[in-house]
């Protein structure tokens, strides 16, 4: 047990590892791509790209500027942006946490309950109306690009029907922080969470039922129901446990996905200055030390993730548990 | 079936991008700030002098819902949206169809690779497949975009120009090759062991052989059944990085270029934003329902239906 864990810790590391390696050198030994002519500008002369390069050390070897990276992204924690010299990383980093959090947990609370609750109806109801309603809802919800969802949501909200009595409660785009305006918060909340748990419960609606229709062909389900348990009992308390371990997987890696910065459409459309937008705004102006302290953010939340995924596979099912 | 017809119709229709824009008589690419076009008998110009908001500036022309006429009115330079969406199509398609094959061959490869042979090269194979699975999707896509779109690959022997529409195929073509080399290894390792693979290894055939005449055909279906499902997943991911404006790039067109095009335009002519946003929505859609029905009819073992088709 303990040996398991240490190595899903050594995995962890590595991979990690493997990632900030990957970063830099896609930003630094990218054939092509100059971060000291990226710097200095389009018309810049040469004399000055080789200032820039200078000092910002882009003249020492590559491995140099790799450790230099990683120490002060690690270790001493003041690495600073290329673009604004002096101002902090790190602490800006940790300022856009709050906003992506309440983003995702938002959507992951709304796609979670609805996608659970679709995934039970579709498979109680197999074959009905509501089924085949609920799968193409499902459909919709799965091929519509999340950011253009955002802006249709602007549209009515923010736009036309913004005066009438459905949505005159909406307050303009931005982010209001949870301590100082609770109400703020939730009602500017509200319609980004909506768009983004629709994706989400359509696929995880579809995924639920899919695998609650398999688990009911299985050999304990017919011996629940020769102890003479309710149908609704069978469902809800054999069919769904085991049926929830592909649920639980994908439920780790979106989260971590999102809240590592693949809520970016998302937060670029609705104006939220979360981790995903502080991406995007680095990677405009190329400000390598932001960009790599995001991505190794993003990384650690995705790896994370994936082992506490690791972890409630033993509490869902009891085969595994054994083994 | 019906899906497969009406994603067959999609692609007709923006093939039929340049006889459509010949029958309007209208550049797509090319800024038309000072046109006029009749509508019902009248001189109407492209773009109108605001009278909403602050009044500054100019407004396309809204719909005309005349074909070959401004059908889907005019974007914030003056261009034939209808035209622009029909060429966009072509664009989106393109992208996301060369980004599959190339996924699909290099995934194969890998996975093959991996699979077979094992040892050594599957374990560094699998651990460079690790960490660009960990890595997120539209992380990756967007560092790569940011740093090539602007200046190009030069490699020596392969050189791509900045705004060729290879790098977002590239781009995507990379991000998603975990996605199917792993499972393909999976199923290789299995293969590996199987009765008839030993069989061949103690006749003596040889490697390249079994690879190709044992191994191959044994995972052609799952590589089917992936192409519907990855020609969707790579349409919306050209369209993100497109609106994000580090996939395709002006003048040029695709579904996710113009949507940006029509984010300034929201509130005043929304169709600009909303149609190429509905062609990727109805795409997509179809992709996934004949996805769905490609396995279901090949694969054996899921016995239950997922979609409605």
């Amino acid at each position: 047990m303990l040996l398991a864990l240490i190595r899903r810790f050594g995995q962890m590391i590595f991979v990690m590892f493997g990632i900030s390696i990957l970063v830099f050198l896609i930003f630094f030994a990218t054939p092509g791509a100059d971060p000291a002519s990226r710097i200095a500008g389009r018309n810049a002369s040469p004399e000055t790209i080789e200032a820039v390069r200078k000092s910002f050390g882009f003249d020492q070897p590559i491995w140099v500027q790799y450790y230099i990276m990683m120490k002060k992204l690690f270790i001493t924690q003041d690495l600073t942006s290329f673009v604004n010299r002096g101002w902090k990383v790190i602490p800006a980093v940790i300022d856009t946490i709050p906003v992506t959090l309440s983003l995702v947990i938002g959507a992951a609370v709304l796609w979670v309950i609805f996608g659970m609750l679709f995934g039970i109806l579709a498979a109680a109801t197999r074959g009905s109306i509501i089924d085949k309603l609920l799968i193409a809802f499902g459909l919709v919800g799965c091929a519509m690009p999340v950011y253009w969802l955002g802006e249709v949501m602007n549209l009515f909200s923010q736009s036309r029907y913004h005066d009438t009595w459905l949505f005159s409660w909406v307050p303009p785009l931005g982010y209001k922080p949870l301590s100082e305006d609770p109400e703020g918060w939730f009602l500017t909340l509200i319609i980004p969470w909506i768009t983004l748990a629709i994706l989400y419960i359509g696929l995880y609606g579809r995924v639920l039922r899919a695998n609650l229709i398999e688990a009911m062909q299985e050999d304990y389900i017919r011996t629940a129901r020769a102890k003479g348990l309710s149908e609704t009992r069978v469902l809800l308390r054999h069919a769904l446990r085991t049926s929830l371990i592909s649920f639980v997987t994908l439920f780790g890696l979106d989260f971590g996905a999102l809240v590592g910065g693949a809520a970016l459409l998302t937060e670029v459309v609705f104006g939220l200055q979360g981790v995903g937008k502080l991406t995007y705004d680095a990677l405009q102006n190329l400000d390598l030390p932001v960009i790599m302290t995001t991505v190794i953010y993003a990384s650690f939340f995705v790896v994370l993730a994936n082992a506490l995924v690791d972890v409630v596979y033993i509490l869902l099912d009891p085969r595994v548990r054994s083994a | 079936m019906a899906c497969l017809a009406i994603f067959c119709l999609i692609a007709v229709l923006c093939l039929l991008a340049p006889a459509y824009v010949s029958f309007a008589n209208t550049d797509p690419f090319r800024a038309s700030l000072d046109a006029t076009v009749e509508i019902n008998g009248v001189e109407v110009p492209v773009m109108e002098e605001s009278t909403e908001g602050l009044a500054l500036g100019y407004t396309p022309i809204g719909p005309t819902w005349q074909l070959g006429n401004y059908f889907l009115g005019a974007d914030n330079q003056g261009r034939d949206v209808m035209a622009r969406l029909l060429y966009g199509g072509l664009n989106s398609l393109l992208i996301s169809g060369a980004a599959t094959i190339i996924t699909m061959v290099l995934a194969t490869a890998i996975g093959l690779t991996a699979g077979f042979f094992g040892g050594m090269t599957d374990t560094i194979l699998s651990r460079i497949l690790d960490v660009l699975w960990a890595f997120p999707v539209y992380l990756l896509a967007i560092s790569l975009s940011i740093v090539l779109i602007a200046q190009g690959i030069d490699l020596g022997i392969i050189v791509v120009e900045a705004g060729s529409l290879w790098l977002p195929i590239f781009i995507i073509a990379i991000v998603y090759i975990p996605y199917i080399a792993r499972p393909i290894r999976g199923q290789v390792l299995a293969l590996r062991r199987s009765e008839f693979v030993l069989a061949a290894i103690g006749l003596g055939v040889p490697e390249h052989r079994i690879l190709l005449r044992d191994i191959l055909p044994n995972v052609s279906t799952t590589l089917i059944v992936f192409t519907p499902l990855m020609l969707a997943i790579n349409m919306l991911t050209e369209s993100a990085l497109s609106f994000l404006s580090i996939g395709v790039q002006p003048p040029d067109a695709s579904w996710g270029t113009i949507i940006q095009d029509g984010q300034g335009l929201l509130y005043t002519r929304p169709m600009v934003a909303l149609a190429p946003g509905l062609a990727i929505a109805l795409t997509v859609l179809v992709l996934n329902i004949l996805g769905d029905g490609v396995r279901d009819a090949l694969d054996p073992r899921s016995k239950i239906k997922l979609g409605g088709d």
